[in-house]
């Protein structure tokens, strides 16, 4: 008997056709698009703008502190720096990031449904948030902006004469862009899941986009009526905030920090949607705690709206009121730990692959759970005011929103690019990048943690001799994060030309997404799909997630 | 967007005639000193107001229950804003003793 060796051949992927990206051509057909993956796109192209700008920020932050003199800068211009960086990189990227790029591309997709549920609001909201950003670089041309980007008043409504006004009108546009993503993400996930997809069968990261749109629409408003009534304070002298005027300043840290808190979280939730998605395809497991998970996202954006005081404890409230917000503060880290519990567990037996959309994941676990548990730190009532205005806040805050939410988007922007583009990227060069940015990232914000416990206070642009060495580790650290972050711009680039062609679904992953072709066509489907199966069906047979 | 009833106009120019009457009682009040009282009695009216633009203006009262749920969550947040805001003020006068 003879035995035949049977050769596997690798398959050839082509491009489709016909795609999103070539059904029209001309400016005025991505300028007038309804698409939402096109409109995906724009928002791509505008916050990684935004991205390298606020970094060009911190660079320069970063270089003044190489010495304890303030010899670069004065420090007013450093006071515009700080403001600058902040400013930017929460209201033009962070916030936008994921739901805006990720989000509106993938949602609609996840979901089987053609197009979001108002595709011209979803353009509008382009508009908006161009107009919002028209306003902030206007801001910053004229002098900038000194007051921290949390605008604290009478600080922000009197005292200071830089365009606080203009920058605060482009916020508050830029919200607006956010409140109409939200609001489309809820009407499209509540009116347009395909036939079959329960809410029990959603994607997590459908979920999570969803618990971020609630605090988008309930939360955004407040910071509209905030920065109005600052407005009014410093244009027509109307007593609010400003105690020379009859105001309380303390009223407005509460309504500043009642949306700013759980903006926090609408940056963080739609990132761990994306880690879910990765995490459970490249262990090729389904998902452990589906509904805990799920769940665990609408806990915390109910329970993110109360415990924005903790921001406050040294601003002189009651102590009463400050133990009540420290106990909630303390809460809110059960379900962000039952994520990160329940994605490890996923992992456990699992047949993990360590491909770059899978190194930002594992990343991201690591430095969220350490800026998770560094916010206990600040949760606390007695630690909190030692360490309160000081570089541990800075480093705390780093560790969610960049070691976390960046390592996220770039996981899900790596994750997913091959369904954007129909292109592979180079993976030798992406899993570089990947540990570049974990080692340059923990190389620039940890020592961070060590100059706030030891007393060093956050946004002066001197300090003493003795917290050199520190700042020296945190500003080389600082150079090789951006290495880490310039890399996949440009083999990003390079690959939308000369990328290996992904195929529909590169990674096996399940998810209706991975059903169409790769671009996706302009209507995404050419049959609406129905849904038979629960969500991540990995395991021994890995059957089919749809029936179309 | 799916069918629902709507005011009819004889009810829209009853609403707005209610809401012009607010205004001009806002105004007239404030000429007045009621001490502790002017301000209540303007965000009542204010409330009255508000309301009836949500119910008939924005068909709120021919809306489906998600609609009504949806609105009612939009004021339990305010409440959340409100009520922690006043635990602040409310007891900062307290004694830790």
């Amino acid at each position: 008997m003879s035995t035949v060796n049977q050769v596997a051949i690798p398959k050839v992927e082509v491009m489709p056709e016909k795609h999103y990206l070539n059904d029209n051509y001309g400016i005025r057909s991505w300028l007038l698009t309804k698409d939402h993956k096109r409109i995906a796109v724009l928002y791509l192209f505008t916050i990684t703008f935004f991205f390298f700008l606020g970094g060009l920020f911190a660079a320069l932050i970063r270089l003044e502190l190489l010495t304890p003199q303030g010899d670069l800068f004065q420090s007013d211009t450093y006071n515009k720096l700080f403001t600058m960086h902040g400013v930017n990189m929460i209201f033009f990227f962070l916030i936008p990031s994921v739901p805006a790029v990720l989000g509106n591309f993938l949602v609609p997709l996840m979901v089987g449904a053609k197009d979001l549920a108002f595709p011209k609001i979803n353009l509008l909201s382009w508009y908006i948030f161009i107009a919002g950003a028209a306003f902030a670089l206007a801001a910053l041309v004229s002098g900038g902006v000194d007051t921290g980007w949390t605008f604290y008043t009478p600080l922000s409504s009197g005292f200071l004469k830089t365009p606080v006004v203009v920058l605060g009108v482009g916020i508050l546009i830029a919200g607006f862009a956010s409140i109409f993503t939200g609001l489309n993400f809820i009407v499209t996930v509540h009116r347009m899941r395909a036939p079959g997809l329960t809410w029990g069968r959603l994607p997590l990261f459908v979920w999570a986009n969803y618990a971020a749109s609630l605090i988008m629409v309930l939360g955004t408003p407040v910071l509209a009526i905030t920065l109005i009534l600052l407005v009014l304070e410093r244009g027509f002298h109307i007593g609010i905030f400003d105690p020379k005027l009859g105001g309380d300043p303390v009223l407005f840290q509460h309504m500043f920090w009642f949306y700013s808190h759980p903006a926090v979280y609408i940056m963080i939730l739609p990132g761990m949607g994306v880690i879910s998605e990765i995490i459970t395809c490249f262990s090729r497991k389904r998902v452990f705690g589906y509904t805990f998970i799920a769940f665990s996202s609408i806990a915390i954006a109910v329970f993110g709206f109360v415990v924005w005081a903790h921001h406050m404890f040294v601003a002189g409230i009651s102590t009463y009121s400050a133990l009540v917000f420290s106990l909630l503060s303390f809460a809110v880290a059960i379900p962000s730990a039952v994520k990160v519990f329940n994605w490890t567990a996923t992992m456990y037996k699992g047949s993990v692959t360590l491909s770059t959309p899978m190194l930002y994941a594992l990343g991201f676990i690591g430095l969220f759970t350490i800026g998770g548990l560094t916010g206990l730190f600040l949760a606390a009532l007695g630690l909190d005011i030692h360490v309160h205005d000081t570089y541990f806040v800075v480093a705390h805050f780093h560790y969610v929103m960049v070691g976390g939410m960046v390592m996220a988007y770039l996981g899900g922007l790596h994750f997913w690019w091959p369904k954007m583009t129909g292109r592979l990227y180079p993976e030798a060069w992406a899993k570089m990048a990947a540990l570049i940015t974990f080692i340059g990232f923990n190389l620039t914000f940890f020592p961070q943690f060590i100059l706030g416990y030891l007393g060093m206070p956050r946004r002066y642009h001197a300090y003493p001799e003795e917290f050199q060495v520190l700042n020296v580790l945190s500003s080389a650290g600082a150079s090789v994060l951006a290495v880490g972050f310039i890399l996949p711009l440009i083999y990003f680039l390079y690959s939308l030309r000369y990328g290996q062609v992904a195929g529909n679904n590169p990674w096996k992953a399940t998810g209706l997404e991975w059903e169409t072709t790769s671009p996706p066509p302009t209507h995404n489907f050419e049959e609406t799909p129905i849904v038979t199966c629960d969500p991540y069906n990995y395991g021994d047979d890995e059957e089919v997630h749809v029936v179309k | 967007m799916s069918e629902h009833a709507h005011p009819s106009r004889a009810l829209y120019l009853v609403i707005f005639a209610a809401l012009i009457v607010g205004t001009c009682l806002t105004w007239g009040i404030a000429f007045k000193d009621l001490g502790i009282w002017n301000p209540v009695v303007a965000l009542t009216i204010a409330v009255i107001k508000a309301t009836l633009v949500i119910l008939y203006f924005m068909h709120v009262r021919y809306s489906n229950k998600l609609t009504i749920v949806t609105v009612c969550a939009g004021f339990f947040w305010l409440l959340i804003l409100i009520s922690l805001s006043l635990s602040d003020y409310l007891s900062r006068s307290w004694s830790l003793q």
